[in-house]
């Protein structure tokens, strides 16, 4: 029952939710008596590989090539799948981050392997783990037992733990290689939106909507979001309206999120929007209407007026320097 | 150019899930169903290519007669031909994705389009998992896409916080995201024209299920939380709760 987890790379440091990908998977692998490997594979990345046995990663195998210096999926899914073949690992943890998600399909055909996506809990059974995923934005659960000898999985990133524990890992090079066909995709220039976190990532969400009344009104989200060090979301309504851009929408046709805190402005809570952050560990609902379905899922609750809430908790968090 | 786009027929956005008496599926019963909305993008994403390199849009959809309405929308706003993989089975997204690679294989497709995701079961893997099986190059999660005359694209695609440039070469599968375009309404024309196009019927190709499900269940309900104010002198308490209670701040 070996297990391998793949560890995403970007820029020489590992995504967040690679670390709690490597603890889930080491994790398991101890409950079922198996031996557990991390993988990180791109070019110039052994540096940083021994680090991840802070995360509970014990051994690390690195594949640098310098033909990854631009990513490719295919490339990454080839990789993959044959150190899983070589380390005879019948379980495969991935982020569900955007590359995970883009990669894990490919690992699975290829491995003859289910895929159960986006997961949120494991559950050992026997011998055996069984999964639940959110599904119509987390308007539902679905367990589910991937039926396949050999299972992939990816993990929704900011649910499974990712504290530090531990030692540098044992650090093991590995060369693939790699068919011309595997590099027909390349990734040719990654743009970094500048400053703040993007909303799948962010352990805090200020989140704005039509109670805002209009797109310059938003500065008052982003003061408060960089107060927090916060991402920004936005509602349906006021993408379509133009107010913000796509990237920024949370709800069942946007992004499903799972921050620490969501905290919502103006927002009333369309079905679907609370669908989309209803997982959230703590929400805040500042609306003017005590009505609003918002507040039916919100921990704290402001009735008030976004245009004096927002600048006066702005301002108390720096007082109070929080 | 020949296109196909994979469209899916899901329960509309404001849809409250009930858990059908099996205790696996929901119940569709007074359910509205309607064309998964990123599929919408990746349809006018195809009418656009056609029309810009001339050629045809096939859409395919796998499931159920009642996908046949979201295959009527597809020709309404302007595709070519329309194909309904008939199961009434349950299908995993590898037992999808396997139904939809038979059927493509057949139609030597130039490009293929998927949305980013269904909104039903969200795993925003079937595109991907139908490139891999056909041995295509993919692109997931595409805001631009830019289509050459030699067969080469340049697009991108979102990522956590920022955009990637993708280089790639036709034949390959696409996944649309908002802000790709702007889907079109269909036109009373066009509604028109739908209603005499024929949707071609045969059964799905048969696959095996990997993913087994066990239970489809509701989250546990949240319990609504205090109202700790009703203007601006609530931010102290409030400041003071995410401190002590909530612990996050």
């Amino acid at each position: 029952m070996n297990v391998l987890a793949f560890a995403e790379e970007r820029g020489g440091k590992f995504k967040k939710s690679s670390l709690e990908t490597i603890r889930a998977g080491r994790r398991l692998a101890d409950a079922l008596g198996g031996e557990f490997a991390a993988l990180v594979a791109g070019s110039g990345v052994a540096a940083a590989a021994p680090g991840l046995g802070r995360y509970g990663a014990g051994r690390v195998i690195v594949v640098d090539d310098p033909k990854l210096a631009q990513h490719s999926n295919t490339a990454i899914a080839r990789i993959i799948a044959e150190v899983a073949r070589t380390e005879g690992a019948t379980m495969v943890f991935l982020p569900a981050s955007q590359m995970g998600k883009d990669v894990a399909p490919r690992v699975a055909i290829k491995l003859g392997a289910g895929l159960a996506a986006d997961c949120i809990a494991l559950r050992i059974d026997g011998n055996d783990v069984i999964a639940t995923r959110p599904v119509f934005a987390g308007k539902g659960l679905l367990d589910v037992r991937i039926t396949t000898p050999v299972k992939v999985f990816t993990l929704r990133p900011n649910i499974f733990d990712a504290a530090e524990e531990g030692a540098d890992a044992r650090v093991e090079a590995r060369t693939v290689p790699l068919d011309p066909a595997d590099t027909v995709t390349i990734v040719k220039e990654v743009k970094v939106a500048a400053g703040r976190p993007d909303v799948t990532e962010a352990d805090i969400i200020v989140s704005g909507g039509r109670g805002m009344k209009g797109p310059e009104h938003f500065a008052l989200i982003e003061r408060l979001a960089d107060a927090l060090g916060a991402g920004v979301g936005a509602s349906r309504a006021v993408v379509d309206a133009g107010w913000r851009p796509h990237d920024e929408q949370v709800g069942q046709t946007g992004k499903t999120v799972s921050p620490s805190l969501y905290i919502a402005c103006g927002i009333s809570g369309a079905v679907q929007h609370l669908a989309g952050m209803s997982s959230s560990k703590f929400i805040v609902a500042i609306n003017r209407d005590k009505d609003a379905p918002i507040f039916q899922i919100a921990d704290y609750g402001i009735v008030g007026d976004v245009f004096e809430v927002l600048p006066a908790l702005t301002e108390e968090l720096k007082k109070t320097g929080k | 150019m020949k296109v196909v786009v994979c469209i899916n027929h899901v329960p509309d956005t404001e849809t409250k899930i009930r858990v059908a008496s099996d205790g696996t599926a929901i119940d569709r019963a007074g359910v509205n169903f309607m064309m998964s909305p990123y599929d919408e993008i990746a349809v006018e994403e195809g009418l656009r290519i056609r029309d810009k390199f001339k050629g045809d849009v096939t859409v395919v959809s796998l499931g159920t007669d009642a996908n046949k309405e979201t295959l009527r929308k597809a020709l309404a706003m302007g595709a070519d031909r329309a194909v309904l993989l008939r199961d009434d089975g349950v299908r995993d997204s590898y037992a999808t994705a396997s139904g939809l690679a038979a059927e493509i294989k057949g139609l030597t497709p130039d490009v293929v389009l998927f949305g980013r995701q269904s909104i039903d079961y969200d795993d925003a893997q079937v595109g991907t998992l139908v490139a891999e099986l056909l041995s295509l190059p993919s692109v997931a999660v595409v805001v631009k896409l830019d289509i050459k005359e030699d067969g080469s694209v340049v697009c991108e695609r979102e990522i956590e916080g920022g955009h990637e440039v993708v280089h790639t070469k036709l034949p390959a599968a696409f996944l649309a995201q908002k802000g790709l375009n702007d889907p079109r309404y269909p036109s009373l024309k066009g509604i028109m024209a739908a209603k005499s196009k024929p949707i071609e019927e045969r059964p799905a190709a048969p696959a095996e299920v990997r993913v087994q499900t066990l239970a489809l269940r509701k989250p546990p309900a949240k319990n609504p939380g205090r109202i700790i104010g009703t203007d601006a002198s609530a931010v102290k308490e409030l400041v003071r709760l995410l401190h002590e209670e909530a612990k996050i701040i």
